[in-house]
């Protein structure tokens, strides 16, 4: 076996086992731990496949962003670590053959034949980065746009959904507070005092 | 000509649209005026149309095309030759006598205007049907008759009997015209077209044609020709579908005298004359023909010996003589039908306008047991009706005899089954005619005033003791002499050329090998005064006279005869031989039985509860089941996508 | 050699190990989400194999986008996450059942 194949199964070795970590661990911050470590080693197998650029966008914008979201909202919300993880196995043979099934069919088709052709990829003249730059921004560059309108979207969706409004609030504006006036306070009602008549209690014997 | 022709039925329509939309706003001349002159112009022109066709006239087009639709057209179109001459002269002229009959016989009612509108809308119909050259014309003339017959039979629409007249007169209507829609459904598919030159130009290629019907072979043309007279059964009351002649009677008298007489139920009459050639075909028809007009003849007859309502009695002569009509269509003998046809119209609306004449110096009382000695308070009235009596029953020298004894003779010489049965019914007929004619004459006009002796409650219609009749008004008497001319004048005037010239030849057409009678009949005519002098030899002048005789000793003499033998069948004729009953019970009942049946059973169990409902609650109950798949839990959701994936991909890879 | 048929084995693996972490979690909604980025992950790997397979650089301009549009979508996803942790108190899955039939 060549150098590229051993790297080859070292990185998807690592990355099958990070992955069925992901979903088992009991424990959710391992379980964002374990995702990072699968995405190091997808990265890898990229470079491999002289995709350079995106490895390192992977790493950058997945790990360093999403990742760190997910770790924050994660000890944001208060969880119970105990109760976690009940009844997992419960529903694994449904599952499992389902997955099972589908693999195999996948991989029988898979093994044919005609995806086994050598790689028609050239060496590169310039880098990755250059030859994605120069397609990027000729060919692709209308869903170029509309990927920046989609994290735009994004922001404002996530900033609308989770502020919480005046209403959740009860603080009061001091503005307000502070131009308020004895006659929104104290209403002043003329009454005339009534006359009651008192009787006489008579004496009982 | 076409225009002038079209003028004629379109003038009364005109009169009966603008008296009924305006009548009650307008004085009350106008009412009587605007029909009475319209009337007057279509039998003006009518005239003129009859007297055009006696110089060999006939017109046969199209006045208006309908529609066309897969290869058959619907036009309005007319056929005038000398039968629909005739027809509409008649038509007109009875119209004609009755609006003006009507100024003075229903002036105190508050419906005036509506009445003259709905008798010039019948004249409009009726026109419509004998002036017709196809058969979706004749059905709607046919269908308006019967319509209008409804709205004027139950005219008093307040009076609960006048709504049940008139129902049970547009439902046996309606089941004779269920005969005649199939009559016409088998024309139009057979034939290929609803006109009657057409049919008629294609009837020989037909003549062999049969059809398979509850798995015997009938001939074609017999089946067309029974249900044709099945419609005409319908509208011309014979038994069975007479029921509905005797309650008309509900209804004012002038159109008794006017429909019930003389026009719509002389309809089925026409029809059958105008498809002679098509009944000519067929023997079986022809008897089938022969043995309901001859039974209708003679039953109706003897029932009209036992009533004591004037009009009742009149009204079965009518039915009994519309059988004798029947008859004569049945031995082929058309135009001497239509010859009875026209002498009855005279001299049955005579006898009808006359009647009412009674029932108004009577103050309203029908009775004739509550009659008597009324000639010398109406003469006009009283002699008028013996004049129209005498023409009835067949007295020689007046129209009726001339066309009764023709029937006759020609029942007498035909060939075909039935018609020997048909001769004894037609004469012992002529003596039960002359018996209760002159029953009610003698009850009516002579004898003792019997109205003094009865006791009546306050608001009873009727002569008080004390009080007496008195003659009716110029306006009604004239009718009555005018009509009484022509049943004196007509038959003698007319036989001749109507029956024995060529007045109807190529419009009615007659099968002389196959059936001779009618060759013979004219073979015997030796002119009309030989007739009525060799009439004293023959048979049917000796019945009548005996009738007259009967009628003498029973009522002028007062010779006590014990009928108690005859008891048994009073009931019998009392029940008008059960046909009443058996409609009520069997048909009616049956038919409500029905109706509640599929009511209760099919409709509310069957379409509404399970089908209807029940695609409801099938709904509703898979809905209840189904809604549990939505559980709100994602792995739930998420597994059911993965089971569709895994699916999806197993159908592609193993394919 | 490494062929093609490998990279996507390994991806179709991924992908499934994803389908079982989405139905067998039952108690934390946020492994339903990093079950999600695997999946997204696998098919990034098809498309990566694909391009340097086929030599278009189409594929790796794909997962460019892919990669955007995740990121827009874990950060939503988030967020709606903490909403239901505000209302309900409680990121179990089998308690988040509203909207059940």
């Amino acid at each position: 076996m060549d150098y590229s194949s051993a790297v080859f199964y070292f990185f998807s070795f690592i990355l099958l086992f990070s992955a069925i970590k992901v979903i088992t661990s009991r424990n959710p911050i391992f379980s964002a731990l374990f995702l990072v470590l699968s995405f190091f080693s997808a990265a890898g197998l990229w470079l491999l496949l002289q995709a350079e650029f995106l490895a390192i966008a992977l790493v950058l914008v997945y790990v360093g962003a999403v990742m760190v979201l997910f770790l924050f909202v994660i000890m944001m919300i208060d969880i119970n670590v105990e109760v976690m993880k009940k009844g997992f196995w419960n529903y694994f043979p449904a599952i499992a053959f389902v997955s099972i099934v589908m693999l195999t069919e996948i991989i029988l088709v898979l093994n044919q034949p005609f995806f086994k052709a050598p790689a028609l990829f050239e060496a590169p003249k310039k880098s990755n980065t250059d030859a994605i730059g120069e397609v990027l921004y000729s060919d692709y560059v209308l869903p170029f746009e509309v990927a920046a309108i989609i994290l735009l979207v994004a922001i404002i969706a996530a900033i609308s959904l989770t502020l919480r409004g005046k209403k959740m609030h009860k603080g009061i504006d001091p503005a307000l507070q502070i131009g308020v006036q004895k006659s929104d306070r104290i209403k002043m009602i003329e009454m005339k005092s009534e006359k009651v008549k008192i009787k006489k209690r008579t004496k009982r014997k | 000509m076409l225009n002038i022709l079209t003028v004629i039925p379109l003038s009364p329509l005109i009169a009966a649209c603008f008296v009924g939309l305006f009548g009650k706003k307008l004085p009350k001349y106008f009412s009587y005026l605007v029909p009475i002159f319209g009337v007057t112009i279509a039998f003006i022109l009518s005239g003129y149309a009859l007297y055009l066709t006696l110089y060999g006239f006939k017109l046969n087009e199209t006045v208006y095309t309908w529609l066309t639709s897969g290869g058959y057209t619907f036009e309005i179109g007319f056929l005038v030759d000398t039968l629909s001459a005739v027809m509409m002269v008649i038509v007109t002229f009875i119209s004609l006598m009755v609006h003006i009959y009507t100024i003075n016989y229903m002036k105190d009612d508050k419906g005036f205007s509506r009445f003259f509108s709905y008798i010039s809308l019948f004249t409009f119909a009726m026109l419509m049907l004998v002036m017709s050259n196809n058969f979706l014309q004749l059905f709607f003339g046919w269908e308006a008759v019967g319509l209008v017959s409804y709205l004027l039979i139950g005219f008093w629409y307040k009076k609960p009997r006048a709504i049940h007249a008139n129902l049970k007169a547009f439902l046996v209507n309606r089941v004779g015209d269920f005969g005649l829609i199939l009559g016409v459904a088998l024309i139009m598919f057979w034939f290929g077209t609803l006109d009657y030159e057409e049919v008629f130009n294609r009837l020989p290629a037909l003549l062999s044609q049969h059809v398979i019907l509850f798995n015997t072979s009938i001939s074609l043309i017999t089946l067309i020709g029974f249900c044709l007279f099945i419609g005409a059964m319908g509208k011309s009351a014979q038994v069975p579908l007479h029921v509905w002649l005797p309650d008309s009677m509900e209804g004012p008298t002038p159109i008794s005298a006017l429909i019930h007489a003389a026009t719509m139920v002389t309809a089925g009459i026409f029809l059958v004359a105008r498809m002679s050639p098509l009944f000519e075909q067929s023997d079986v028809l022809l008897s089938v023909v022969i043995v309901i007009g001859a039974i209708t003849a003679i039953s109706m007859g003897i029932l009209g010996v036992i009533q004591n309502d004037i009009k009742k009695i009149i009204a079965y002569s009518t039915l009994s003589q519309l059988g004798y009509m029947t008859v004569a269509l049945g031995v082929s003998a058309y135009s001497v039908a239509i010859f009875h046809l026209l002498t009855h119209a005279f001299f049955k609306a005579l006898l009808f306008l006359g009647a009412g004449s009674v029932i108004i110096g009577m103050h309203h009382d029908q009775d004739i047991t509550q009659m008597g000695g009324l000639k010398k308070y109406m003469p006009i009235t009283a002699f008028t009706f013996l004049i129209g009596s005498l023409s009835l029953i067949g007295t020689p020298f007046f129209s009726g005899f001339y066309s009764k004894e023709t029937i006759i003779e020609a029942v007498n010489l035909s060939t075909v089954w039935g018609a020997n049965f048909a001769y004894y019914a037609l004469l012992i007929g002529v003596f039960f005619t002359a018996f209760y004619s002159f029953r009610l004459y003698f009850l009516v006009f002579c004898g003792e005033e019997k109205w003094h002796k009865v006791k009546r409650k306050k608001n009873d219609h009727g002569l008080r003791n004390k009080q007496y009749p008195h003659e009716s008004s110029k306006i009604i008497t004239l009718p009555l002499i005018i009509l009484a001319v022509p049943s004196v004048l007509i038959g003698l005037v007319l036989i001749e050329p109507l029956v024995y010239g060529s007045f109807f030849d190529g419009n009615i057409f007659v099968d002389h090998e196959n059936h001779t009678n009618i060759s013979l009949l004219a073979s015997h005519f030796h002119g009309v005064w030989s007739m009525a002098t060799h009439s004293l030899f023959t048979l049917p002048l000796w019945m009548m006279v005996g009738g007259i005789f009967l009628a003498w000793l029973l009522f002028i003499k007062k010779v006590k005869i014990d009928f108690k033998f005859l008891s048994p069948i009073n009931n019998i004729l009392k029940n008008n031989y059960g046909f009443d009953d058996f409609n009520e019970k069997f048909i009616a009942n049956g038919i409500l039985k029905f109706g509640n049946f599929l009511s209760t059973k099919v409709d509310i169990k069957i379409i509404d509860h399970t089908i209807v409902n029940g695609a409801g609650r099938l709904v509703s109950y898979f809905s209840t089941k189904l809604r549990l798949i939505q559980s709100g839990y994602i792995y739930h959701y998420a597994f059911f996508m993965i089971i569709g994936l895994f699916l999806l991909i197993t159908f592609f890879v193993s394919t | 050699m490494i062929d093609l048929s490998h990279f996507l084995i390994l991806a179709a693996l991924l992908f499934m190990i994803g389908v079982v972490g989405i139905f067998l979690n039952r108690k934390n909604i946020i492994i339903l989400l990093m079950a999600i980025e695997l999946m997204l992950l696998a098919v990034n790997m098809n498309f990566i194999a694909f391009s340097y397979y086929l030599g278009d650089l189409a594929g790796q301009i794909f997962v460019f986008f892919i990669l955007t549009v995740a990121a827009a979508e874990a950060a939503i996803g988030l967020a709606i996450i903490i909403i239901v942790f505000r209302n309900n108190r409680t990121i179990d899955v089998e308690d988040i059942n509203q909207l059940k039939g």
